[in-house]
């Protein structure tokens, strides 16, 4: 997928134009956490099993060599075969070589962020064969050329006039004048038209949740049943799963599962869960008879062993966007790739470099949100704070930040100055804007006071006040 | 080779070469022992207990559960449903013995075809190889007796339950799995797929908003076979 990521701020500029993106945005925005807080409120030991869930992803990334080998051999032993893939152009080979041995025409697919990132689909169709999405959100993306917004809600931010509207544009065999009553009728429309879709294909792409080294198993987590159609009904069944899905058993994986549509969606558990180990048994009458796992790296071993290796226990919950407050401004199309939201602003400079990436670590308040509802405890922040020190230390901040942050660190070496300087700026801001408060612009402050007012500082620094707290004995 | 590169990649993250033997036969060690984590309280309680809660939790995910007082009853509790909801008697079944053994002929108007599930299929009727009282959740493992197909293409989906199979953790039916289970490819227990399946098919996709039926069945109906004497 091509990264707009470098146009951050332009994506954001038109996000907050965008008057059916903040549509949607406001309607979902409140859903999310609700949710959460509801399912979190019903399992005491949910703070317990996060604790679990990290120690779990930790003991696997320490191990990650012998648990991907472990999984390898019992993947092979069930009948499947495993396609270790270093890079992306390795995976998207991978697929197609698979694809074309067996002649394949049409490929079903499962919602995989994993295929987003290799652009799976542009590769497949640029070889002939027509890729079908099939997942709700992700089928009217595909017929609108657009990419997901969202790691599981790919769709979100459209409406529901976009999806009448699309939806009249492709199924041209229906009547023109056709009404949709509700929301169900457009979601019975798509059913109807995917259904013989599930049928045709030859192949059936999923992703993963979850590699079970015990097993050798893949784990994938639904609520429409998509997915499993995808993987029952074509003669092929291709898994793509990224190094870190890995975890040793099955209890591992139940732990974690406990966690993940909690934090995901508010469910207890997802309407699908299936665990799926190689190709159809002596007397099966249904299931593929091939298995593959196209297993990919793509820059993820690089981050073993830095300071990014946390990154490496996520779950792929959603639940960081879904609680933060720039996400829910911007959408997730501003942040320009496959991965938005906190997870994404440390992830994609990871998978595709800080010097295209930059702006996503920089878009964040630091409000500590994502950190405190991960399901797994990634310190996001931290490690946002991480990519802003690499950004500056490569020399790849804009130069104007550059030199404000040289001046306030000037400053902020010389305590005494500092002091003086803050209390004169207090002051002279608190007395012009003691009538109203706020300010409304301001020169050198546009790019704050363009989007909201400033408010006037009550005339004094919080040193000043600190001390005076003191003498009084307060503090 | 991407084997040994992505391997070699991870090895000089983690500071160290291939692991050394007796580390990779601890690691053996708790593959083979899968210990297991914390299992919430909710469903360590006594088994009459244990069955409500399995009901409840089918039913807040908008399942539905008939209760039979042995399999005998199953036959009728079908028809009944089935006419309840103005659905067809004819309907795809499992080729499970159980399910072949039940007296069909009690209710002559049902007509079933033993097997797999087409797509035309409108009711299907699966056996239910466990469940988990902790979050409602049908455990079905995928085997020439229970095929994958009736769990997702038909319109109603209707699952024959055992009492004396609803366990209250995830672990419980893995447990089950491991103990009854000899897969014939891998020899280890995992049959080709496990489905856990928790109430009928769902999609969020329009508008942020819930709808039943996305892809899968739109209604999930479990008839629950009362065989547990410790439930009463």
């Amino acid at each position: 997928m091509l990264a707009t990521s470098p146009a951050f701020k332009e994506n954001a500029t038109q996000a907050l134009a965008n008057a059916g993106l903040q549509k949607a945005l406001t309607r979902t925005r409140p859903q999310h956490p609700a949710k959460r807080a509801a399912a979190v409120a019903a399992l005491p030991e949910f703070e317990q099993l996060r604790d679990i869930g990290r120690d779990i992803k930790n003991h696997t990334i320490a191990h990650l060599d012998f648990y991907l080998e472990t999984w390898a051999g019992n993947v092979e032993r069930a009948g499947g075969k495993v396609h270790w893939c270093s890079t992306a152009d390795d995976a998207r080979a991978a697929v197609l070589e698979i694809c074309n041995r067996v002649n394949a025409k049409t490929v079903t697919k499962g919602k995989s962020m994993i295929s987003e990132e290799l652009g799976i689909n542009e590769h497949l169709e640029q070889h002939g064969i027509t890729p079908v999405e099939t997942d709700l959100g992700e089928y009217i993306l595909q017929l609108r050329h657009e990419p997901p917004s969202h790691i599981i809600g790919p769709a979100f931010h459209l409406n529901r006039e976009d999806w009448e509207e699309s939806f009249r544009k492709a199924h041209t065999d229906l009547p023109a004048d056709r009404v949709f009553h509700e929301r169900r009728d457009i979601m019975s429309e798509a059913r109807n038209e995917l259904r013989a879709k599930f049928l045709a294909a030859d192949v059936g792409i999923t992703g993963a949740n979850f590699l079970i080294a015990e097993t050798g198993s893949s784990v994938i987590v639904t609520n429409e049943g998509n997915g499993d159609l995808t993987q029952t009904l074509p003669r092929v069944h291709i898994v793509l799963a990224s190094i870190e899905k890995m975890v040793p058993t099955l209890e591992d994986a139940t732990s974690l599962l406990r966690l993940l549509a909690r934090s995901a969606t508010g469910q207890d558990f997802s309407v699908y869960t299936t665990f799926s180990t190689g190709i159809r048994r002596p007397g099966d009458l249904d299931g593929p008879e091939e298995y593959h796992v196209v297993l990919v790296d793509n820059g993820r071993s690089a981050m073993v062993g830095t300071e990014f290796q946390d990154m490496l226990r996520c779950i792929r919950c959603s639940a960081c966007m879904n609680h933060c407050p720039v996400y829910f401004s911007v959408g997730g199309h501003s942040y320009g790739w496959v991965y938005p939201g906190p997870m994404g602003a440390v992830l994609t400079p990871s998978l595709i470099g800080i010097d295209k990436a930059g702006h996503l670590p920089n878009a964040s308040t630091f409000c500590g949100k994502c950190e405190s509802v991960c399901p797994v405890k990634i310190p996001l922040p931290m490690l946002m704070r991480h990519w802003r020190e690499r950004e500056f230390e490569r020399h790849l901040t804009p130069k104007a930040v550059r030199s404000n942050l040289a001046l306030w660190a000037w400053f902020a070496r010389r305590p005494g100055l500092y002091r003086v300087a803050t209390r004169a700026a207090a002051a002279m801001l608190g007395w012009m804007g003691r009538r109203k408060g706020r300010f409304h612009s301001l020169p050198l402050a546009g790019g704050w006071t363009d989007g909201r007012d400033l408010p006037a500082p009550e005339g004094d620094t919080f040193f000043a006040r600190y001390a005076r707290e003191q003498r009084a004995g307060r503090v | 080779m991407s084997k040994d590169a992505i391997l070699g990649e991870i090895r000089r993250g983690l500071k160290r070469g291939p692991l050394p033997e007796d580390q990779a036969m601890a690691l053996r060690a708790r593959l083979a022992a899968h210990p297991r984590h914390l299992i919430p309280a909710r469903s360590r309680v006594p088994r009459p207990e244990q069955l409500a809660l399995f009901v409840r939790n089918v039913e807040k995910e908008y399942g539905t559960v008939a209760h039979v007082a042995g399999l005998a009853d199953v036959p009728a509790a079908i028809a009944d449903y089935l006419a309840a909801q103005n659905l067809p008697t004819d309907f795809a079944m499992a080729p499970h013995p159980e399910l072949q053994a039940l007296p069909w002929h009690l209710r002559p108007m049902l007509q079933m075809r033993v097997g797999r599930a087409q797509p035309t299929d409108l009711v299907s009727v699966q056996h239910g190889y466990a469940a988990v009282a902790e979050t409602g959740t049908l455990v079905l493992p995928a085997a020439p007796e229970r095929p994958t197909t009736l769990n997702l293409l038909s319109d109603t989906a209707i699952v024959v339950l055992r009492a004396s199979r609803v366990v209250g953790a995830y672990e419980e039916a893995w447990d089950l799995l491991r103990a009854e289970r000899n897969d014939p490819v891998s020899n280890g227990f995992m049959p080709r797929n496990v489905m856990l399946v928790t109430g009928p098919s769902r999609s969020a996709d329009i508008e942020s908003t819930l709808e039943l039926g996305a892809h899968g069945p739109r209604r999930l109906h479990v008839v629950l076979v009362d065989d547990d004497p410790a439930a009463s």
